[in-house]
């Protein structure tokens, strides 16, 4: 081409042609490598999304076996899942809402529609919108009655926001076991939340007294109302344990499941 | 070129190991050696970063100013890593959990980043791909050599299948608890750097200082 000004392959050619260290070829070197990293980072990024969503929902479904001690290595995940009974919850009333499937109800996309969800003015767990409704497992025995009920909670703690499944026995006071699927604390501290021994201490837990008031506390002492309301703080990781206090806190009071579970400790459900 | 491409390949997994030699990529050494599928999956990952981004920045080196010299090797490098990752979240879910930060921590992974400087920047692409391929090698040796230890005694088995039966699990062995924790992966490596250097004294560095004898009066 006679004007290579307006050629790109010539305007290119006449970079290369640099000297490496001149100042328009640092600058061109910088974009050219950005642009070519980003575009390889964001094909992979994109392309593999689909597989690694089938994974976190088996990672998910995992956990909730898990949380309710039905999980053994090599069990069939999907097999095993399907004794769970999903459920939509509405929130402030307790009840059950038969206007949402719960096979395709999403949780996390819920939370950002301004329909069903609202905007927490008080917001302990540091999650600015709560949804009204959620989807919550039900796990019954052989005669139908419920054994236990898996919750899903999540609050901010340290450097992320942690996702997980608290396990409620059918007296709707007594916890089974707590568990995180997702988060990104510190590994060693806070990251500590995955460990099996820290978990194992939420295992006969109690939510409420006989009062009906919300004594459960994760501190690094045991509150005056006595060692059965109390789990341990992390070691080192104060932040991520004050977050793990106030989001189950917050999700097992009024504005959380307190009206499913009073439905449940009455037998209502 | 002094090398063969053989020699190239073959020369870090002992001779000049990036890990008992040049003491480099320590760090992540502690952390992902306690089961053998995890550092297996961790050498991989090493191995082909290290190969691609020698390849990469070699096939550029040319071009490369030399004000951000080190600023374009790590985006290269970054680009690799996140790639990697990606590929693990997608078919290594489990391992990539097990993993968490470390893949990430490939990145600032000194064996890398020391190939790049060294070597990539200097020569042809495909003898930077050999020279990163083996240097890769050679940490994942050392990396599955201290798994083997750690794994086989911390909990009594290899690739998860038990060898020892544990005394938790009915059996006899009572598992060695400090083999689990990151001090362990220092005591194997400094072993296995007293092994090689008195295997091959030409890897014994020379003294920086000498004690001097003074005639007693």
């Amino acid at each position: 081409m006679p004007d290579d000004q307006e050629d790109p392959k010539g305007l290119i050619r006449r970079f290369l042609a640099m000297p490496a260290d001149s100042i328009p070829k640092t600058v061109f070197v910088a974009v050219a490598l950005c642009l070519v990293a980003s575009m390889f980072v964001s094909a992979a990024a994109v392309s593999l999304r689909p597989i690694q969503e089938v994974n976190q929902l088996r990672d998910k479904q995992v956990n909730i076996l898990q949380v309710a001690g039905l999980y053994e290595p090599g069990v069939d995940v999907v097999e095993a899942f399907a004794a769970f009974e999903p459920q939509v919850l509405e929130l402030a009333t307790g009840r059950f809402a038969p206007g949402f499937d719960p096979a395709t109800f999403d949780d996390i996309a819920a939370a950002d529609d301004p329909e069903i969800s609202i905007a927490l003015d008080d917001d302990p767990a540091s999650i600015g919108r709560q949804s009204r409704y959620v989807t919550i497992y039900l796990l019954r025995d052989e005669d139908g009655a419920i054994d236990k009920v898996i919750l899903p909670i999540h609050g901010y703690g340290l450097w992320s926001t942690l996702y997980g499944f608290i396990a409620v026995e059918e007296n709707g006071n007594d916890i089974f076991g707590l568990q995180f699927y997702q988060h990104a604390e510190t590994p060693g501290l806070g990251g500590e939340v995955d460990n099996p021994r820290w978990k194992a201490l939420w295992a006969g837990k109690r939510l409420r007294d006989d009062d009906g008031a919300l004594q459960i506390t994760v501190a690094k002492t045991a509150p005056p109302a006595g060692a059965e309301y109390h789990v341990d703080a992390l070691a080192g990781a104060t932040l991520t344990t004050v977050g793990i206090d106030n989001l189950v806190r917050f999700w097992m009071s009024e504005t959380g499941y307190e009206p499913f579970l009073t439905r449940l400790r009455v037998g209502a459900i | 070129m002094a090398q063969t491409r053989k020699e190239m390949l073959t020369d870090p997994l002992v001779d000049n190991n990036p890990i008992t030699l040049q003491v480099l990529g320590i760090c992540s050494a502690l952390a992902v050696t306690t089961s053998l599928e995890v550092a297996l999956v961790m050498s991989l990952a090493v191995i082909f970063v290290t190969g691609f981004a020698s390849m990469f920045i070699s096939i550029i080196r040319n071009h490369i100013p030399s004000s951000i010299r080190i600023i374009v090797q790590m985006v290269i490098i970054a680009s690799l890593v996140i790639v990697v990752d990606q590929f693990l979240k997608a078919f290594a879910f489990e391992i990539s959990k097990t993993l968490s930060v470390f893949v990430g921590l490939i990145i600032t992974n000194c064996i890398v980043m020391g190939r790049a400087e060294a070597f990539a920047m200097k020569n042809p692409p495909v003898a930077s791909f050999i020279d990163g391929v083996g240097n890769g090698l050679g940490y994942g040796l050392i990396l599955m050599l201290v798994a083997v230890i750690r794994e086989l005694f911390g909990s009594g088995s290899l690739f998860g299948v038990t060898i020892l039966q544990t005394v938790n699990n009915g059996g006899w062995y009572v598992p060695n608890g400090l083999l689990l924790l990151p001090p362990s992966a220092f005591f194997i490596i400094g072993l296995i750097i007293w092994a090689f250097r008195s295997w091959k004294p030409a890897q014994v560095e020379e003294r920086e200082y000498k004690i001097q004898v003074v005639d007693a009066h």
